[in-house]
């Protein structure tokens, strides 16, 4: 298989655009690729300041290099979560990048700094562990992005993820979810912009840019999200791509151009039930925010936990 | 040729030469969900793997 740009032996082949490319080549379409979603969709100028949320994985540390290639002032963001030998294995490889790069890398670390880690959360909450995460991650990612005075919050959400969380809201028929899945989430009392740069890129492909750009991330699946919602929708999405390539991006992206524009109402409706949490002062449309609830139930069952131990 | 696999991590020998695609079909594996490692870089459906070559096939798919 030749490189459809300049004919040199082929490293890898993308069905749904029907081509294949030599590692240079490749390397030029990722950074193309971000350079077309950041621009289309209004994510960032180049002289504002970007927090890119990172987690040793292959989608973070992509996307922190091509912006960083790019010629944006991105700084990284790292929050422990607390599952054991698999927090301690990716903040190595986030440090290790961020240390070969020269890049300046913030650390949180959630049993640290409010005294319980994701275990003890889905314990507490007696609900799936990627819940507890999602909604942390959410809360201590802006909140990061905010104090630091960062224009824009940047995270590696890749094509797939895009695709999978639309195929779980349009099973569930999250109406509200739906109306805010948007590449870019617009600054508002209280939220940092957030922006999704990989959107054009499978993860397929940043898996793909990791390797051949030498940059080494955490292989190993986080082993709390193992078996969960997500990865059968998006096993299920592979199924579909694999007989007809471009089924996914086609899913997605039709439903940026065709459903969201029908959708502003609905997210205009939902910011304006946005309050202001009694204890934090986060955003919220509760007295008490989704997070102080969760460190409320869940710090003392990490104490417990500690005790027991 | 020696063949890594992970999720779960295990190793395993399967006679070569045979294409890449091949080698999915076999395992019972999404090329669309894999990639196919072979030294520093990776391989396309169409190549040959010889007897002696050594590849990791590494999982693209990551959640949460």
């Amino acid at each position: 298989m030749r490189c459809k740009p300049c004919g040199a032996d082929a490293v890898i082949e993308i069905r749904r655009h029907r081509v294949a490319f030599c590692r240079d080549c490749f390397l030029h379409h990722c950074q193309e690729q971000v350079r077309r979603a950041i621009s289309s969709h209004r994510m960032m100028g180049h002289s504002e300041r970007v927090l890119v949320a990172i987690s040793g994985g292959k989608d973070s540390l992509a996307v922190w290099d091509i912006l960083l290639d790019l010629g944006y002032t991105a700084d990284g963001v790292y929050l422990g979560l607390g599952i054991g030998d698999y927090s301690d294995t990716s903040r190595t490889y986030a440090e290790a990048y961020a240390t070969a790069r020269g890049a300046h890398l913030r650390v949180v670390d959630i049993p640290t700094e409010h005294g319980f880690g994701i275990p003890d959360a889905a314990r507490a909450t007696k609900r799936v562990p990627c819940s507890a995460c999602g909604l942390s991650k959410r809360h201590l990612l802006n909140t990061a992005a905010l104090d630091g005075g960062y224009d824009v919050l940047a995270t590696g959400h890749n094509l797939d993820d895009e695709a999978a969380v639309l195929f779980g809201n349009v099973m569930q028929w999250h109406v509200g979810y739906l109306a805010r899945q948007r590449p870019v989430l617009p600054a508002t009392p209280g939220f940092a912009r957030r922006v999704k740069p990989l959107i054009r890129l499978g993860e397929r492909e940043t898996a793909a840019y990791c390797v051949l750009k030498g940059i080494d991330y955490i292989v190993d699946e986080c082993p709390m999200a193992a078996g969960n919602r997500h990865l059968r929708y998006k096993e299920t999405l592979n199924e579909i791509e694999d007989r007809s390539p471009g089924a996914k991006a086609a899913f997605y992206f039709q439903f940026l151009d065709q459903m969201l524009p029908v959708l502003d109402d609905v997210a205009a409706a939902e910011r304006d039930l946005v309050g202001t949490c009694s204890r934090c002062g986060a955003p919220s449309s509760a007295e008490i925010c989704a997070f102080c609830k969760l460190v409320e139930k869940a710090a003392p069952t990490a104490d417990d936990e500690r005790q027991i131990g | 040729m020696h063949v890594h696999l992970h999720n779960p991590k295990r190793d395993v020998e399967i006679a070569g030469p045979l294409r890449v695609a091949e080698l999915m079909n076999s395992l019972g594996l999404n090329r669309e969900s894999v990639l196919v490692i072979r030294g520093d870089s990776l391989v396309t459906g169409d190549a040959t793997l010889a007897d002696t070559d050594v590849v990791e096939i590494r999982p693209v798919i990551s959640g949460g």
